[in-house]
């Protein structure tokens, strides 16, 4: 086993040289530099002006060297300075990190513990009432675009019926709270924003597991479970959910990187400042240091979220082990 | 008499307290002036910090850290006199010293500050005493003066400090009637008042940034009235913002903005080079139209590159009327006719077609290409739309010269300076005369306009500048639109002037009964 995920880790370092090298060519196709975006059109920037400033920024240079200058930064985790305000990347994805996290946590609880206990309510019966209810409305919402769901709801719920804030994590007067009320405030705010991202998702999840359960309650070892006359909730939930609830082990794993992970949409309807936002404007920018440290980032989760998923397969399921060649 | 001095006198028990909370689209980047490019940065710096001189409302040019100045020598000499007994918001006192240290910074080839270029025509500075300094230019250079507003930094704070790393940026500290509480990155920035203010202490004890990226959001948030000003779209003026709820606690403002929008065209492509082409496209395109169709009415039309509010602004340039069969004529004489009855004109056996670009993301523009696309297709002229990402457009359209025609608008500095714009000699890549414009007259008005301090010669260099433009027609002037903004109700002591509404920001101040936000300090 520990063979087997030693040899996983060390495939990682040449499939992430791949991946940088490609995406930094990628990134450095796309026309524009990150000198230009404000700057071009100011009649007050002039030309000499902005060229002294892409020297500055090394943007001069031909692309394999600003590419070896960027990997030896990178072999000593320097990810080097944002180019819009010079502040190191580092420190700009870390600050980020706990609005998205703590968002993206509460929100994955909240699917998951609305989303199997419906899979597995809809698969008792399937083509029941309750059955196609619940499709018809987890697929209502997994249709509905989130920036829409999320503007209809601020209008009733903050402007109607005045309960919820519209946007933003704090009050105004938050550094004055108390710690309770400071967290009920953190609460307040984050409701309408769990709420809206987690809604859509639960159709995914609720049908993996409505079709895992149905594939596990037609086993042989379920009948024979029965026809010993063992309790139903005792079949259904051991026997059948044990068994049907591998698949979902694998998404969560595969959900690792979304974890980090944010919507710009969704992020900047409820001016939440989150890691999407931050990605996005990255982007527009032409901002080459932090594009490149998200793409690292996304590429590690990632490949440490498929290693998890498949490790942890293997505690789950005993039949799946890993055999120690050698 | 006596009435109405007990009347003013009573208007100015004012209160202190309070907060204002205003909203904008994009966080600010640096609040290190001198290397802020965009609009959020330089709105925050410009709250903390002050320049040696400063627009007022009239849009005339007065002193901030400066008492005065003089200009000697037919202007290759200024002398600024600065006021004693300024502070630094950790207090420091502020000197020339501070002054030349900026200047130092402002050419040193290791600053990322994109506004080095008017700095570097200053030939001395010299340090007459702690309060009088003395710049010498290589040659003479009105806009000088204004340049001068850029934003002073603190020597003492700075001295062996590389400007270009991000904690002053993120902790300044500057002279101005604000200094910075709290900033939290994409959120929110608190700023509070400094009460050693050279002036006087503003009235206002508090003022909050927040970022909010979405406009529908905003507009949310002003209906619960957790935001107190904000910019509003001709839609949102005119038709959302008209109900009882919005009368009774928002004012709105109707301003003329400092922008014009225009379409320009390639003048190196031939359809273009001929002026009797491009008149008769003015001629076929119905600018009223367009200011009521996109901009709901909210907007003038703009007769040349300087906006009604200016002095430069030549009102005796009338733009032309809507008059397609004038276009027509026009087109006729240049060769253009409908040779083969298709519908479009041609001339040697090619059709009148174009392409207008713009970039992605502005509606405005956009839709403003869509009416001059109908307008021209009624004369016979194809136009195609191309809507770009504006890296994009400026680094593959613009800089390469590739392109026939494109709509963009400028925002122009205050002082009427077009050298950059206009001059034939700012035709390279990357340059602002893209269009590729060259006309003698022209360039030595330019030149003699950056030389002249006779305001009332200068103004005549402008107008004649405003009369050849409109003339020539490089650029078909299309609209000024209006500033529409709202702003919370409670706030007293706010007048609309030719410069806007924010001059007078320390004066704002709201009844102690009225105030929403707990007292600070």
């Amino acid at each position: 086993m520990s063979y087997y995920i030693i040899k996983r880790l060390l495939g990682i370092i040449p499939l992430l040289l791949g991946i940088t090298i490609i995406s930094f060519v990628i990134i450095h196709l796309a026309p524009g530099k990150p000198t230009q975006l404000e700057m071009s059109m100011n009649p007050k920037v002039s030309y000499e002006a902005r060229l002294r400033l892409e020297k500055l920024y090394g943007l001069d240079q031909p692309l394999y060297l600003q590419y070896t200058n960027w990997l030896k930064r990178f072999a000593r985790l320097d990810f080097g300075p944002s180019l819009t305000d010079n502040r190191p990347v580092l420190d700009k994805i870390l600050e980020r990190i706990p609005v998205t996290l703590t968002i993206n946590i509460s929100s994955m609880l909240l699917i998951f513990l609305v989303a199997i206990p419906l899979g597995i309510r809809s698969a008792l019966n399937p083509e029941g009432a309750f059955d196609k209810i619940t499709t018809f409305f987890v697929f209502l919402f997994f249709a509905a675009p989130t920036f829409w769901l999320a503007l209809l709801l601020m209008n009733l719920f903050c402007i109607t019926l005045g309960w919820l804030p519209v946007s933003g994590l704090t009050s105004l007067d938050f550094e004055y709270f108390g710690p309770v009320r400071k967290a009920v405030d953190l609460a307040w705010h984050l409701t309408l924003p769990v709420f809206v991202s987690s809604i859509g998702s639960l159709a995914g999840i609720s049908r993996y597991m409505r079709s895992s359960m149905i594939e596990a309650l037609k086993q042989p070892f379920i009948y024979t479970a029965r026809a010993k006359g063992l309790p139903r909730n005792t079949v259904i939930y051991k026997h059948a959910l044990r068994n049907a609830i591998l698949p979902i082990a694998t998404i969560l794993g595969l959900s690792i990187p979304a974890l980090l992970g944010g919507s710009v949409i969704f992020e900047s309807i409820f001016a939440i400042p989150g890691i999407g936002r931050l990605f996005y404007e990255a982007v527009m920018t032409r901002d080459f240091n932090l594009i490149m440290a998200e793409v690292v980032l996304g590429a590690i989760l990632t490949m440490l979220g498929n290693l998890i998923a498949d490790i942890s397969y293997a505690y789950i399921d005993p039949r799946i082990r890993y055999r120690n060649e050698k | 008499m006596v009435v109405f001095f007990v009347f003013s006198g009573a208007v100015y028990a004012r209160d202190y307290g309070d907060a204002i909370v205003s909203a904008s689209i994009a966080d600010a980047r640096t609040l290190m002036p001198i290397l802020a490019s965009d609009s959020a940065s330089s709105q925050v710096s410009g709250m903390i910090f002050n320049g040696l001189v400063k627009y007022n409302k009239d849009i005339h040019l007065v002193g901030d850290l400066a008492e005065s100045w003089e200009v000697k020598e037919n202007g290759l000499v200024i002398i600024f006199h600065l006021k004693k007994g300024v502070r630094w918001q950790d207090g420091h006192p502020f000197t020339g010293r501070d002054v030349e240290f900026t200047y130092r910074k402002m050419i040193d080839p290791q600053v990322r500050t994109p506004y080095s270029g008017d700095f570097e025509r200053v030939k001395s500075l010299e340090l007459l005493d702690d309060y009088t300094i003395k710049l010498t230019y290589k040659e003479p250079f009105v806009p000088a003066l204004s340049s001068w507003g850029m934003s002073i930094i603190p020597e003492h704070l700075l001295k062996d400090k590389d400007i270009n790393d991000s904690e002053f940026s993120r902790h300044p500290v500057g002279t101005g009637p604000y200094k910075l509480k709290s900033w939290s990155t994409q959120d929110k920035i608190e700023l509070v008042s400094n009460h050693d203010y050279f002036e006087k202490r503003p009235y206002l004890d508090r003022y909050i940034y927040r970022v909010i990226p979405d406009e529908a959001t905003i507009f949310l948030e002003l209906q619960t009235r957790n935001i107190d000003s904000a910019g509003l779209t001709p839609l949102q003026y005119s038709r959302q913002t008209d109900g009882v709820f919005f009368k009774k606690n928002f004012r709105k403002f109707l301003l003329p903005s400092f922008t014009y929008v225009y379409m320009g065209y390639n003048l190196s492509d031939p359809k273009f080079k001929d002026l009797r082409v491009r008149q008769a496209l003015n001629y076929a395109v119905d600018k009223e139209e367009i200011i009521k169709i996109v901009l709901l009415g909210y907007g003038t039309v703009s007769n040349g590159p300087f906006v009604p509010q200016l002095w430069a602004h030549n009102p005796k340039v009338k733009p032309c009327e809507y008059d397609p069969e004038l276009a027509k004529e026009l087109l006729r004489q240049a060769g253009w006719t409908d040779s083969n009855r298709d519908g479009w004109l041609d001339k040697e056996k090619r059709k009148f077609e174009f392409t207008i670009i713009t970039n992605q993301g502005n509606q405005e523009r956009i839709k403003t290409a869509q009416i001059i696309q109908r307008r021209l297709k009624d004369i016979g002229i194809k136009v195609n739309i191309k809507v770009v990402e504006w890296s994009v457009f400026i680094a593959e359209f613009i800089d390469k010269r590739n392109f026939e025609a494109i709509i963009m608008g400028w925002s122009l500095p205050l002082d009427p300076d077009n050298f950059d714009i206009w001059h034939s000699s700012k035709t390279r890549p990357g340059e602002f005369n893209f269009v590729g414009f060259q006309n003698k007259e022209l360039d030595s008005l330019l030149e003699e306009g950056r030389r002249e301090f006779n305001q009332e010669k200068r103004k005549s260099i402008y107008w004649r500048i405003n009369q050849i433009l409109y003339a020539e027609q490089p650029y078909m002037f299309l609209y000024v639109p209006d500033s529409l903004s709202i702003l919370s109700s409670r706030f007293e002591g706010v007048k609309p002037e030719p410069i806007g509404i924010g001059y007078n920001f320390i004066d704002w101040w709201v009844p102690k009964d009225k105030q929403k936000y707990r007292a600070v300090q």
